[in-house]
């Protein structure tokens, strides 16, 4: 299809301001350090340095940003530095490098930014826990494995960065331990990510049983030189996708994410929409060469995200809770990418492109859901809220940036990149073309649904707080992050879309983007048809709730299929059903063995020997002369023996 | 005379010698008879040293008398001191050590 698949892939050797990379992650690893190994010596000036750290990695990725600009393309824009050998075997040699390219670039500017700007946010946000030290400590943490996994250049590393995020997500989630909510979606959270984890270890495992090496160019280049078997590509292919879908929340791994918004909500911004989340596309993404030609395990990354994006948008139409209503939404959006990526060589960095965009307006929002939530004793209820509009002016202006975005009103970011997404799917041709952006543009249309319900019934509408809350605006170190990124959701598509820029920019890391002849539906008839379906899902949502005053109370009586969808599409049951009953009953069973069987055999044969001991031990009856006899008894046998034996000799 | 009757009256005493320790209660006839017994053993054992006209059965029976002799000094010690705490020299009620 493309000239990439056939072009060895050749990284050049960091030299200047590239050598600084390792810092990227150091910085904020040293923060982590101090902040948690520091105790409460650090207390008083902990948010400032867990601030000061990301900042400065973030000062950094954009001096290398311009310096790899100010480069040629092709290769002179994928700097590999060596850091030092990690494993020196002889046959299995794999070493801690960290490579920058376009791609990874692209990931760490979105970390260190929003992250960055979300950190300030936490200051106001977690001003009055009493563990803001550890909770910063623990940000930064996520902030140097996510650093650590995007700037990989193999993919061992990139697994120790995968499952850093992992700890650090679980930490954050059950961050309010002493909540058992918080302790067990932490859990949950964990444990559905394995399943992921298990799926990418044995990727890296079968890429090394198969090329010889872990490492980016030696995979890709093996890869596409057509030497391995299509069944044992396919295979890495679905094994890698396994592991994005636990991270990235894609069906059939996506019931972790909603519980997950147990964590405080800079968490919910940071990991589980801008940054964590998306490492499953990063992963595809970065994996392209493998996924050209393995066109099966292509086909199944856009099934998943097709999948992923209707359940996502039709949960977020049935929640109440505003940081779970986001959560759906991040799942649905994630699925659009996905479905980007799965397309293939050009296509990836449209999904990118949406990846950026979605980690902009949907930080904005859960920064304002979070803003909302500080407003208003930490309710999370949309019933609770009504109104909100007059007396949080400034987070209601900033959140209708990001619902401008997500629903893809032009000209704010999520109008370029999903149309984008909507017009690959229609280009891709065939049947699934049409399957897949039919499905796109009614996602696109599910989506302005549900987020105007969330507007309508969080800053419009009857004021239905409780009697002893008095909602108020937050402070400013609040507001700034949130106006900076509400600034990103308006003008940031149009940046990267401005003259192909991204895509331009992406071509080393993940391909030119796909010259198309002829367009299925020409681009602005299909902008038209697309802001067609989100006016009716606008319109829609007004219809059903903007007209009326909003219930305080959940109704309880619904039909079947909105009882199903509050429940997540019983996402939940069929994990019980299918996967924790059956669990369940083999560990009883295997109790039981082990208790009746392998127990049983060794309490039985001890038993057994006390028994008949107790018993011979009768035979010592203390009277004397019975032992005389038994001595004579004995005697008269041993001579016996051998009198009998002197005959027979 | 034949000399194997010797032999005949040891095992007769070694008999008598033995049934008497397994059928009598009298701590001193039960000692009485484990003394017959090591005799009879005694006889046979110059008994057979005659016969096969060397010394070794007469120098065993002269260390098995050496032995009886300590023996009898040791048991008829515990006798005594059973009898003094028991009021009964029979064996059969010193029982106490068993299961």
């Amino acid at each position: 299809m493309t000239s990439t698949t056939t072009a060895a892939v050749q990284y050049a050797h960091a030299t200047g301001v590239f050598k600084l990379t390792f810092l990227l992650i150091l910085l904020p690893a040293i923060g982590a350090a101090v902040l948690l190994l520091g105790g409460k010596r650090t207390n008083a000036w902990g948010h400032l340095l867990g601030c000061a750290m990301p900042i400065g990695s973030f000062v950094i990725a954009v001096i290398e940003f311009f310096a790899l600009i100010g480069r040629d393309g092709g290769e002179n824009r994928q700097l590999d530095q060596h850091l030092f050998s990690w494993v020196p075997v002889a046959g299995f040699h794999v070493d801690a490098n960290v490579l920058l390219d376009p791609l990874s670039i692209c990931f760490v500017l979105l970390i260190t930014g929003v992250g960055s700007l979300i950190h300030i946010y936490s200051i106001g946000y977690m001003e009055h826990d009493p563990d803001r030290r550890r909770f910063f400590g623990q940000l930064n943490l996520f902030v140097a494995a996510m650093l650590l996994l995007v700037l990989a250049d193999n993919y061992l590393v990139l697994y120790v960065g995968w499952e850093g995020v992992g700890l650090a997500s679980y930490l954050l989630i059950g961050f309010w331990h002493h909540k058992p909510s918080a302790a067990v979606a932490a859990k949950k959270a964990f444990l559905v990510n394995r399943v992921g984890d298990l799926g990418l270890s044995f990727a890296v495992m079968l890429m090394f049983t198969t090329f010889g090496t872990v490492a980016f160019d030696g995979v890709f280049n093996g890869a596409s030189s057509g030497h391995a078997r299509t069944g044992t590509m396919t295979a890495i292919g679905l094994l890698l996708l396994l592991g994005a879908c636990g991270k990235s929340a894609q069906a059939p791994l996506q019931s972790w994410l909603l519980d997950a918004m147990e964590g405080p909500t800079p968490v919910s911004a940071l990991i589980h929409a801008a940054t964590m989340v998306t490492a499953g596309v990063y992963l595809v993404a970065r994996s392209g060469a493998i996924y050209d030609v393995a066109p099966h395990a292509r086909l199944l990354v856009e099934i998943v995200g097709g999948v992923t994006l209707v359940m996502g948008a039709i949960i977020g139409c049935a929640y109440d809770d505003i940081k779970k209503v986001l959560a759906a939404s991040t799942m649905s959006q994630i699925g659009y990418m996905m479905l980007a990526v799965g397309f293939g060589p050009g296509a990836y960095a449209i999904g990118i492109l949406h990846l950026l965009t979605h980690g902009f307006f949907k930080a904005n929002m859960f920064l304002g859901a979070g803003s909302v939530m500080h407003g208003n004793n930490d309710e999370v209820n949309m019933r609770r809220y009504g109104g909100l509009r007059h007396v949080m002016p400034v987070t209601f202006m900033t959140f209708a940036f990001g619902y401008l975005a997500i629903i893809g009103m032009i000209p704010f970011s999520g109008f370029f990149s999903k149309d984008k997404i909507i017009e690959v799917a229609l280009d891709h041709g065939g049947a699934s073309g049409w399957i897949f952006g039919i499905v796109a543009i009614a996602g696109a249309g599910m989506t302005a649904f549900y987020m105007t319900r969330l507007m309508l019934m969080t800053f419009f509408g009857n004021k239905r707080w409780p009697r002893d809350v008095h909602p108020h605006e937050s402070p400013k170190v609040m507001l700034v992050p949130m106006a900076i990124l509400a600034a990103g959701s308006l003008v940031l598509g149009y940046l990267l879309i401005l003259g192909g820029s991204l895509q331009h920019f992406l071509t080393p890391s993940v391909g030119p983007s796909l010259e198309v002849g002829a367009h299925t539906i020409s681009p602005v008839v299909l902008s038209i048809i697309t802001l067609a379906v989100v006016a009716g899902g606008v319109g829609a949502a007004w219809w059903i709730i903007g007209r009326k005053p909003v219930a305080a109370e959940q109704a309880p009586n619904v039909r079947p299929y909105a009882h199903a969808t509050r429940r997540s599409l019983t996402g939940d049951a069929v994990n019980e059903a299918v996967f924790m009953r059956p669990g369940q009953y083999l560990t009883r069973a295997l109790v039981y063995f082990d208790n009746r069987g392998v127990d049983g055999i060794v309490n039985g044969f001890a038993a057994g020997v006390g028994g008949t001991s107790a018993r011979i031990r009768r035979v010592q009856t203390g009277f004397v002369r019975s032992y005389a006899l038994s001595m004579l008894g004995g005697a008269l046998a041993i001579g016996t023996t051998v009198v009998l034996l002197r005959v027979g000799s | 005379m034949d000399i194997t009757y010797y032999l005949y009256l040891s095992a007769v005493l070694f008999t008598i010698g033995a049934v008497g320790v397994l059928v009598r209660r009298n701590a001193i006839v039960v000692f009485m008879c484990v003394e017959l017994m090591l005799n009879a053993v005694n006889l046979s054992l110059v008994t057979f040293a005659r016969m096969n006209s060397n010394l070794d059965g007469q120098v065993i029976a002269f260390f098995v008398m050496v032995v009886a002799a300590a023996e009898v000094v040791i048991g008829l010690a515990i006798i005594m001191s059973i009898f003094r705490s028991r009021r009964s020299a029979s064996v059969d009620d010193a029982n106490l050590l068993k299961y």
